[in-house]
């Protein structure tokens, strides 16, 4: 393998395989999947923000053309064990369908199963719920007063979680500080919303008792958790994956368990598919809903010393491993900056709003927005420049590995050469200036950075931090490598995909190890039973999880093959030399074995082996994580992801001051991922990020109404951006390698979505700043914005 | 067959009748498809004004060289609907006949007092647009009766010029506001006649008759325009919804009205409008 | 209700019921699973197929309704089996996809719009896929695919000598 920064596969501006299927429209998603005797399902929704149920009549519905069943939440919760919860909240079950109660507008509360999608609907309005409501409370802040609603009344409080860290002499560094300066800041209900919906097809077979489930699925331990709720052994669940995008959120546990009962129940094979509006409201998608009160003390100089930030989460009526997203961010808690000591508490409440899940980054992208409000208000308040606060704050790149305050080791950066290639030039000076001419000619313009880290490698140490009764301390990842007897290779890989192209990266591996062409290595994807255990994509984990697992496995059959060659050349392993795919005597070069020998000797020639070895070509390997296998100790100190990705955003907009329509002019991005496996899919994860963050910023929102009721539910109200509203952005990119990784790789699957937000919530605020307002809530609507600035301009 | 049936409705282009229906909000019994009628599908003169029958596709209306120079401020506001995909399906009748306060179609159709015909029980008959919209959604199409066609006036004139803005999240998002002007300047500069729309900020388009009385004679300027519009727009009650607040859409009427009277005016002067 | 349909340059007879989409009939009766259901509400656009050439939602008509037209769908544009167009192969080369579930569409977009103007603009083109939403690779490289399909598309036929 060629030295360490050149590489011959890696790096190398190469096709993304998977791309070939999909320009054809074959790509395999559930939608498509077809098993005879399918029967599709629908679900009855509750119109109310909290109801108990009376009763159901199915009756009507029973009666009607092709319906087959209806199932309700008593019979569901006879049958079954609750989903499984991430905290430890007994009182807070969650399944499927409601069960005596319903929590938010949109829960399901009964299911239909008929011969066609059509039919099932039809009959859904035929059934009769009646629902006494009950008081509901929407609100985060409300849910914790005494006397408001409670969403789940055995549970006592709306609080899953308040848990407050201490790390470093807070109240010390606060005192020895002249400055500080508080800020409230909201990251809005918003989500990651893919274009393909949640769907599920699941077949039971009883004589072999497998529940052959067919998912659009991102999620770690699916099949555990399906199994638990069905209370069949996991070994019994076989998941074949098929994905669009998802970004985080296809959990679908509630509906694989529902399709699994009734498939299990009926005999047929069972098809769920999610509508647009069942997904917005009932699917469980939705993203983090965040306020944040944050207090920074610092000098004159903007060094920020310390920091005490209160995470308060609207979880909605019922919590997965949604809480962990608060759990998560302490990893990277000060973000770039050399901050001393913080104080963190994370707050999780129920409410009676749609349940959420996973989405992109975290909790990250949030938090990096409160921190990034903070260091811009903190350059206000003493005249400096915001690039200057950041540069005076930041870790240097001399001074990695570093640790944090929260007990993490950031691995490496150089985060102000990344800054210097963005601002290259005259780059920001040009900037400023544009905004000024922009200003003289009456209008509102301002300019927005982020410094912001995306912590890459995943790692649930989270989980034992926010619930000590969990001690997972890895979360590995897997490849097998076999090479058949004709000498092809075939390399597998574990988990689902969506998008982020896992095959291309596999092959790209193995072939830079095995110094091939990564075209000739062919990779598969098993079914969930065929499978060594993985992480599945989340947590930016895959080029370095994935990666490491392909390096690896492509290293035993390197060490593999060369040691037969060895053994048949009659020469120690020493001086025997692995070249493209060949192996010769390094003393006598002309002696050697190709390819096809070496494949012949293992699968033929067994007289030929080395003594012990097995025969054949077979190799696996199972990865751990980088600097993982630590728990917290006692102050709540861990190592929680192994690499830390770098980006700096910098941007330029304008905003119309009669209309509030914000138009960003100029976007430069700064990206360090360290090595890159294959430059065009982290530039496209980059620019995916990018309008993630810009929709996140300025359009998305799941927005209620007073009554509680989802006023977004379709996507003439939930916008999403198009392409007139993600500009041209030019990315510059910086690699500073990862020392724990073994290509020196980090992930980029979040990029630009953990940084965008608050870099244009800075740029917001710089421009409207001169009318002496601010605002620190997400979304930034066009209309809310106008009625800001309107109301600022009437007081002058 | 409409008349005949109490749940049959008509459908064109379909492209908000069919989401309507999918998310079972409407639920007729019957559709009466017309799409294929070809006699409601042309535009052509008619005296002195364009006729355009109910059925024709808005993109080809786009594209027409007749609606380019005779009913300008038409063919500015059409890009506006939708998106290319459905201006391909949708049909300038079946916009107009939805009557949503925010549809551009209704909005020209006001502000530049088209006149649209329908069929019913065998009788054709026409109702100026001013009468046409009653409400949100709501026409003062007779029951079983289907719109036929629209006839826009022909501004015969040197100088015409026109102008249209409106407001929303994204591009091509329904407008929150929308704002429409058509004038015609005499040989000295001064507006002869100028006819001044918004939409979307109402239950359905308005005139700005007040504006337009002050500002013919005058030579337009920003100060008076200003005036002018701000007085028309004064007691306007308007949408509020997850969008935009109803203070916005009135302060965003007045910026978009004076908008699209300064582009028609430069227009009409021979320059290019601004950018917004 | 019998309806004959013109699909790829097949016609096909088929029974539907009247509220059956074009969507779902393409994918459910004539298993043409390349068109996909994203919102069935008319804004995402993954259901867009080519209706006499141009760019439609077919989760926006009724199967009955398409009678008499062309269809085209994304299996229509595909040359054969493991082969790729122009237009597909230049957005493999740009990565103008991730997941692939808005792809069809927006390779058929591409289609009409340079069908329509072959040297389109960068804006011409943000234009033209403004109605269908990708929230996979915020737009660059699908852009960078259409404008390199047209380079491409330009250059065919074209005497080597009046090549630049």
């Amino acid at each position: 393998m060629s030295a360490a920064g050149h590489h011959r596969y890696v790096s190398a501006d190469r096709r993304v395989r998977e791309d070939r299927r999909f320009v054809a429209g074959k790509g395999q998603f559930v939608a498509d999947v077809e098993l005879p005797n399918m029967k599709h399902v629908a679900v009855i929704a509750c119109p109310h923000a909290a109801a108990r149920i009376k009763s159901i009549d199915k009756r009507a519905a029973l009666k009607m053309p092709g319906v087959h069943y209806v199932l309700d939440g008593a019979e569901l919760a006879a049958a079954t064990h609750p989903l499984m919860t991430g905290l430890d909240t007994p009182h807070v079950p969650r399944r499927p369908l409601a069960f005596e109660t319903a929590r938010y507008s949109g829960e399901w509360v009964a299911a239909v199963v008929a011969d066609s999608r059509a039919l099932a609907e039809d009959a859904a309005e035929a059934i009769e719920v009646d629902y006494e409501p009950l008081p509901f409370v929407l609100d985060a802040e409300q849910a914790l007063e005494k006397g408001s609603p409670l969403v789940h009344e055995a549970h006592g409080s709306n609080v899953l979680l308040d848990k407050t860290f201490v790390w470093g002499e807070v109240d010390k560094d606060f005192a020895a500080s002249p400055r500080k300066l508080k800020l409230r800041v909201k990251w809005g209900r918003s989500s990651t919303v893919p274009i393909e919906t949640f769907g599920v097809v699941v077949a039971w077979d009883p004589w072999r008792e497998m529940l052959d489930v067919h998912a659009s699925i991102q999620m770690p331990r699916y099949a555990d958790q399906i199994g638990a709720a069905l209370k069949i052994p996991s070994s019994s669940v076989r998941v074949h994956y098929d994905v669009g995008g998802s970004y985080g959120v296809k959990r679908g546990i509630k509906h694989t368990v529902l399709c699994g009962y009734l498939a299990r129940r009926l005999g047929f094979p069972m098809r769920l598919i999610e509508d647009r509006l069942d997904n917005m409201r009932g699917g469980d998608a939705h993203g983090p809903e965040r306020l944040f009160d944050v207090e920074v003390a610092f000098d004159n100089s903007s060094i920020v010393r310390s920091m005490k930030m209160r995470a308060l989460e609207n979880l909605g009526a019922y919590a997965g491993r949604s809480p962990f997203q608060l759990g998560k961010p302490i990893g990277a808690i000060v973000g770039p900056y050399k901050i001393k000591s913080v104080q963190y508490r994370a707050i999780a409440v129920v409410t009676n709003k749609t349940t959420q899940d996973a989405v992109r980054g975290f909790g990250q992208g949030p938090t990096n927005l409160a921190l990034e409000r903070c260091m811009d208000e903190i350059a206000h308040v003493l005249g400096l420049d915001p690039l200057e606060v950041r540069r005076r704050n930041l870790i240097r790149h001399d001074e990695f590995p570093y640790l944090i305050p929260s007990g993490t080791t950031y691995d490496s950066g150089n985060y102000e050469t990344v800054i210097d290639k963005v601002v290259a030039g005259s780059g920001y000076d040009e900037l400023k200036k544009e905004r000024d001419r922009l200003r003289r000619e009456g209008k509102l313009a301002g300019i927005g950075i982020a410094a912001c880290l995306e912590p890459s490698g995943g790692n649930a140490t989270f989980e034992a931090l926010l619930n000590p009764a969990i001690t997972t301390s890895t979360f590995m990842d897997s490849c097998r490598i076999n090479v058949d007897g004709l000498g092809a290779i075939t390399a597998t890989m574990h988990t689902t995909s969506s998008g982020q192209g896992h095959e291309t990266l596999v092959g790209t591996v193995i072939g830079e190890v095995l110094e091939l062409d990564p075209d000739t290595v062919r990779v598969v994807r098993p079914d969930s039973l065929n499978s060594l255990p993985s992480g599945t994509p989340v947590g930016s984990r895959m080029a370095i999880m994935l990666g490491g697992a392909a390096f690896h496995a492509a290293q035993k059959l390197r060490a593999k093959l060369t040691a037969i060659a060895a053994h048949d050349l009659g020469i120690p392993f020493e001086r025997a030399v692995y070249k493209h795919a060949e192996v010769h005597d390094r003393d006598a070069p002309a002696n050697r074995r190709t390819w096809a020998e070496l494949v012949g000797i293992a699968h033929r020639n067994y007289h030929r082996m080395p003594e012990g070895f097995e025969p054949g070509l077979a190799v696996e390997h199972v990865y751990q994580v980088p600097t993982g296998g630590t728990l917290p100790d006692k102050d709540g100190r861990v190592q929680m992801y192994p690499c830390f990705s770098f980006e700096f955003h910098l941007l330029l907009l304008s905003i119309d001051s009669d209309l509030g329509e914000t138009k960003i002019l100029r976007y430069r991005l700064g990206h360090d991922c360290g090595t890159q496996i294959n430059p065009k899919i982290v530039r496209g994860m980059t620019m995916g990020g990018i309008a993630h963050g810009i929709g996140a910023a300025l359009y998305e929102e799941f927005a209620y109404n007073d009554d509680g009721q989802l006023i977004a539910q379709t996507f003439m109200d939930y916008l999403l951006p198009s392409s007139h509203e993600v500009p041209p952005v030019d990315i510059v990119d910086h690699e500073t390698p990862s020392p724990h990784t073994v290509l020196g790789q980090k992930g980029s699957g979040e990029s630009g979505y953990l940084g965008a937000p608050a870099a244009i919530a800075n740029a917001v605020n710089d421009a409207i700043r001169p009318l002496g307002i601010s605002i620190n809530t997400l979304p930034i609507k066009v209309a809310k914005l106008g009625d800001l600035i309107a109301a600022a301009q009437e007081r002058k | 067959m409409l008349a005949a049936d109490e749940g049959a409705r008509v459908i064109a282009g379909g492209q908000t009748l069919v989401p309507m229906m999918v998310m079972r909000l409407a639920r007729p019994t019957r559709l009466i498809d017309i799409n294929r009628i070809a006699a409601l599908s042309y535009i052509r003169g008619d005296g002195d004004g364009i006729a355009i029958g109910a059925t024709t596709r808005q993109c080809v209306v786009e594209r027409d060289a007749l609606i380019a120079t005779k009913v300008p401020l038409l063919a500015r506001a059409i890009p506006n609907i939708g998106h290319a995909a459905t201006r391909a399906r949708g049909t300038i009748g079946g916009s107009l006949a939805n009557a949503d306060p925010a549809a551009e179609s209704a909005l020209v159709a006001i502000t530049l007092d088209a006149v649209l015909s329908y069929r019913a029980a065998g009788k054709t008959a026409d109702i100026p647009a001013r009468e046409f919209f009653i409400g949100p959604m709501t026409t003062s199409l007779p029951t079983g009766a289907c719109l036929t066609g629209v006839r826009f006036p022909v501004w015969q004139g040197e100088k015409i010029g026109v102008g249209f803005h409106e407001v929303n999240a994204r591009r091509s998002d329904f407008a929150f506001v929308s704002a429409a002007a058509q004038l015609e300047l005499g040989a000295d500069g001064t507006c002869k006649r100028i006819a001044i729309g918004v939409g979307a900020a109402t239950d359905f388009p308005l005139r700005l008759d007040s504006a337009e009385q002050h500002l013919a004679g005058t030579k337009l300027d920003a100060k008076t325009v200003d005036a002018a519009v701000r007085e028309a727009l004064a007691d306007i009650e308007t949408l509020a919804d997850l969008h935009a607040s109803a203070d916005y859409r009135r302060r965003a009427a007045v910026s978009l009205a004076k908008r699209a009277v300064a582009d028609a005016l430069a227009d009409a002067q021979g320059s290019k409008p601004h950018a917004h | 209700m019998r309806i004959e349909l013109h699909v790829n340059g097949t016609l096909h007879e088929i029974d539907v019921e009247p509220r059956t989409t074009l969507l779902d009939c393409l994918r459910d009766v004539l298993g043409l699973k390349g068109a996909h259901a994203g919102c069935e509400h008319g804004v995402c656009g993954a259901c867009t197929v080519l209706f006499d050439g141009a760019a439609v939602r077919s989760c926006l008509m009724f199967a009955a309704q398409a009678a008499g037209s062309a269809i085209t769908t994304i299996e229509g544009v595909t040359p054969g089996p493991g082969e790729l167009s122009p237009i597909q192969d230049a957005f493999c080369e740009t990565h103008g996809m991730q997941c692939g579930y808005c792809t069809p569409g927006m390779i058929l977009v591409a289609h009409a719009l340079l069908a329509d103007n072959p040297e389109p603009t960068r804006e011409d083109i943000v234009e033209a896929i403004s109605g269908n939403i990708c929230r996979c690779t915020g737009y660059a490289q699908i852009v960078e695919a259409i404008a390199l399909a047209a380079e491409r598309l330009r250059g065919v036929n074209r005497p080597r000598s009046l090549s630049k």
